[in-house]
């Protein structure tokens, strides 16, 4: 026992000093701390950054708005660059945890980030000081061909019983209440009480047919064919598709997301300087590109779009959706304290059923 | 004198570190956003979706708990009287998988038991049929069993090799037959091992949160889930912490529980 | 017969708790990115493993952690068991009762403890608050499992030693310390691979840019865990695999009655 516990220890100590000796050294320019959804970014783009600034990148991803914020919010972490949804940052500058970011340091975001984009924007950032447009899309159904035969162009296809236990619902509040209103017909940041009780009486009902609430696994159950039904962003559709083609995705007609995610620079940020230098080199057109390639996420990069040489992608309507041609699209907003608490309550009450 | 300093260390990081924090868990569970003093978040137990949560995660760690001693009694005294001379090894094959990571061994369950999973395939091969369980309550007792079973393995496996073969012998020669002298020495002279491993199946089953997310699809709420979800998604720590509260006062209960029935418990708890 | 049946029931046991890992290994080698697809095999995951950066960096930290909060632990832990030897009984009984809360409780509400301190205190969450805790919950298992051979010793083999001329610190690590060594390194032992493992504790304590393996693959699961991941898992797992087969092929010392976990 004990010759073996001391060789356990030799080996751990050994392999502990050899990547030790790996890690990487520090940056001659300090550091620049950026807070982004998982898998949201090429990896490669932050060694490149790293090479051309000298600016050390300290990244950490987060899987919802709704678990960034409090991390912000409490300070346990300072970070100098987020990417929070539309809706997640106008709490935060509700609650004055934003800092205005200097265009004048970020000229690249003003040439190639397409205009109407800032103009969606001002729905939750009104004046465009505190926000550069990173990543949208919409939220729709992704189906499999093959184990659907109905047309699919409703969210009501998600409560059609033919397909108990293959449908796959979002796990998180705000998307799951998006689709039981917008198939009543309701508004998505709806604070009316009959509209989200109802909401969630839909929601309760339609719970045996569900067969997970997920995130992002959406991706890899639609692909092995796990699930006939899902609820998905519409960055994921493009990546799923190309790993089985008998996916399909499709924006409901009655409405849904457009959303925006975003560069926000928090108050507390250590490193402003290099949080703008950060957020401009992500708008250079070939640094948007390469990401749009590896996530898959529409970009609002007008300079990247025009770089893609895949002509199908460049105007698939799954990347780029002509958004006049679909009724009833909102976006998030912020719905106060208050109605936080309302959604999360009833959310809750979903859940416990 | 001078061994009585020595404690000081340990005493100031038990201090600073385990009463202080859960002082802190009892001020944010006892008061509300403005710091007043309120039993309202502790109540809360007994609202409708709290109180189900909670009876779900008894009920599903009851039985996981229960799997694994009915499994793992057995098992430890087959190992026992294997007269294995590398006892050791013994145990490092119940940690070995722990050097999987615990995440990627329940993710892999995912990977078995899903509809077009391992499980189903083969099931499949051989034309039968295939087995429902991914994102049931089931797959969060597999789950359970799976990762907490060396937990009961090894205590059981401790006091049941230091049990003295004479005794049983003894039992034998006056007459005593297998049934009676597992009944009658065996099983009372385990129990130290029988309350630490329950003990440490019960308590982690009870308030997890990652297994029920892994294998139940997010469908099912434990009470883990409720407050892992109050405090890192809701926001709202002062309901996270009266629900830790009143799961405290299942630890607490346990813990009394075990004083009674194992006066000797430091020296077997392992 | 009966010993058959033993077997297939040990054997049964052995799978259900070997199955998941020999499917990470299985999916170490599969070439699609999804878990849900077998793309035939290929051994890339294993090359481009070691040129993730992030990947990297979290195995890096989960040893740093494993290995520093362990080996603190054990520091105290052993100081703790040799002051309590001379405590009177409730004392020893009260701070035992003490240190082995956080073994107790549960997980969940350990991290929240500690993130609430921590958050109280103001200080930056990172590498430190994750190593704090992790010392925190480590310590009960160095006691557990030094305290019974302290036990065991005989007190006056080291008054002896004072007799004779030692200082405490010489006695101690001249008479005391080789008698209670395989239980302190039993004690570090699975320190580390509890601080290896957990999960819950670190995900509430973590702070920005600091990943342990662990809250890197739950960052993973929900967009699909990286292959290079379960490459890792397998190579770690493989390692303390031959070490355990090579260890125990070597002719043995003196065997061990005592099995502490």
């Amino acid at each position: 026992m004990k010759n073996k516990l001391l060789l356990l220890l030799i080996l751990t100590v050994s392999v502990l000093s050899l990547t030790a000796c790996g890690k990487a050294e520090k940056g001659e320019n300090g550091q620049v701390l950026v807070y982004n959804w998982g898998e949201y970014i090429d990896p490669d783009v932050l060694v490149s950054f790293e090479e051309e600034t000298g600016i050390e990148v300290i990244y950490d991803e987060f899987e919802t708005n709704e678990i960034m914020y409090p991390k912000v919010e409490s300070g346990a972490g300072a970070y100098d660059v987020i990417c929070p949804s539309d809706y997640m940052i106008k709490k935060m500058i509700a609650n004055d945890l934003l800092a205005t970011i200097d265009m004048e340091k970020v000229p690249n975001a003003k040439k190639y980030i397409g205009s109407q984009y800032f103009d969606q924007s001002r729905e939750f950032d009104p004046n465009n000081e505190y926000s550069i447009p990173y990543c949208w899309g919409t939220v729709g159904i992704l189906y499999n061909k093959t184990m659907v035969d109905d047309p699919v162009d409703s969210w009501d296809i998600l409560w059609n019983e033919k397909y108990a236990d293959n449908i796959l619902m979002q796990d998180s509040v705000r998307d799951a209440f998006m689709v039981a209103l917008k198939r009543n017909g309701a508004s998505m940041n709806t604070l009316n009480e009959e509209q989200l009780i109802s909401a969630r009486d839909e929601l309760i009902a339609q719970k045996p047919l569900v067969q997970a609430y997920v995130i992002d696994q959406v991706r890899d159950k639609m692909i092995g064919g796990e699930a006939a039904l899902g609820v998905i962003y519409s960055g994921e559709a493009i990546y799923t598709q190309r790993e089985n083609p008998d996916l399909e995705y499709v924006i409901p007609k009655e409405g849904t997301n457009v959303w925006i995610d975003s560069w926000v620079i928090p108050k507390n940020a250590p490193n402003m300087e290099n949080a703008h230098k950060f957020i401009d080199y992500m708008c250079q057109p070939e640094i948007a590109l390469k990401n749009f390639e590896y996530i898959t996420y529409s970009t609002p990069n007008e300079g990247a779009r025009e770089l893609i040489e895949d002509e199908e992608i460049k105007n698939s309507p799954i990347a780029f959706p002509k958004l006049s041609d679909y009724n009833a699209l909102e976006t998030y907003s912020y719905l106060g304290e208050e109605g936080d608490a309302l959604y999360n309550e009833l959310w809750k009450e979903v859940k416990s059923e | 004198m001078n061994k009585k300093l020595l404690a000081t260390p340990h005493i100031v990081w038990s201090v600073a570190f385990i009463l202080i924090p859960l002082g802190m868990v009892l001020y944010y569970g006892l008061t509300d956003r403005t710091g007043a003093f309120t039993m309202a978040h502790i109540i809360t137990i007994v609202t409708e979706e709290h109180a189900k949560a909670l009876l779900l995660s008894i009920e599903l760690s009851l039985i996981s708990t229960i799997i694994c001693f009915l499994l793992a009694y057995p098992l430890a005294m087959m190992l026992v009287n294997m007269n294995m001379s590398q006892h050791s090894f013994i145990v490092l094959i119940f940690i070995l998988p722990m050097w999987m990571n615990f995440l990627l061994r329940t993710l892999a369950w995912q990977t078995l038991l899903e509809k077009t999973g391992v499980i189903n395939s083969l099931l499949g091969f051989f034309h039968l049929p295939p087995l429902e369980i991914i994102n049931t309550p089931t797959a969060i007792v597999l789950g359970m069993v799976y990762n907490f079973l060396p937990f009961m393995v090894l205590p059981l496996y401790n006091t049941l090799a230091k049990i003295d073969k004479n005794i049983i012998n003894a039992a034998r020669d006056l007459g005593a037959g297998t049934v009676q002298t597992f009944f009658r020495i065996t099983l009372p002279l385990s129990i130290p091992g029988i309350i630490s491993g329950v003990t440490m199946v019960f308590i982690p089953a009870l308030t997890t949160f990652v297994i029920s997310n892994l294998l139940g699809g997010s469908k099912i709420l434990l009470i883990g889930n409720v407050i892992e979800q109050e405090f890192t998604q809701a926001g709202n720590w002062h309901l996270g912490s009266g629900l830790s509260i009143v799961l405290m006062i299942f630890i607490v209960i346990n813990i009394i529980a075990e004083a009674i029935f194992d006066k000797q418990g430091e020296e077997t708890a392992s | 017969m009966r010993d058959k049946l033993r077997k297939i029931y040990i054997a049964l046991i052995f799978l259900f708790l070997y199955a998941p890992i020999l499917t990470l290994i299985v999916l170490s080698f599969n070439a699609s990115k999804t878990r849900a697809k077998w793309g035939g095999f290929t051994i890339k995951w294993y090359l481009s493993m070691f040129q993730n950066r992030a990947i990297m960096q979290a195995l890096s930290n989960t040893l740093i952690i494993a290995f520093l909060s362990a080996f603190i632990a054990t520091v105290i832990g052993v100081i703790a068991c040799l002051s309590m030897q001379s405590m009177r009984r409730r004392g020893r009984a009260l701070l035992m009762g003490v240190t082995n809360i956080p073994m107790l409780n549960a997980d969940i509400v350990t991290g929240i403890s500690l993130m609430l301190l921590f958050i109280t205190l103001g200080v930056q969450f990172g590498f430190m608050t994750i190593l704090l805790s992790h010392i925190t919950f480590n310590i009960p298992y160095v006691i557990l499992s030094v305290m019974p051979r302290m036990r065991q010793l005989n007190p006056s083999t080291y008054e002896a030693a004072l007799d004779l001329g030692a200082s405490h610190v010489q006695a101690f690590f001249k008479v005391t310390f080789p008698d209670i060594l395989p239980g302190v390194l039993s004690g570090f032992l699975m320190a580390f691979t509890m601080s290896l493992d957990d999960f819950i504790i670190t995900h509430f304590t973590k702070g920005p840019g600091i990943d342990t393996l662990s809250t890197k693959i739950y960052t993973e699961v929900k967009k699909g865990i990286k292959p290079e991941m379960y490459s890792l898992s397998t190579l770690i797992f493989i390692t303390v695999l031959l070490l355990l087969f090579l260890v125990n092929r070597a002719p043995a010392g003196k065997k061990e009655k005592e099995v502490t976990l």
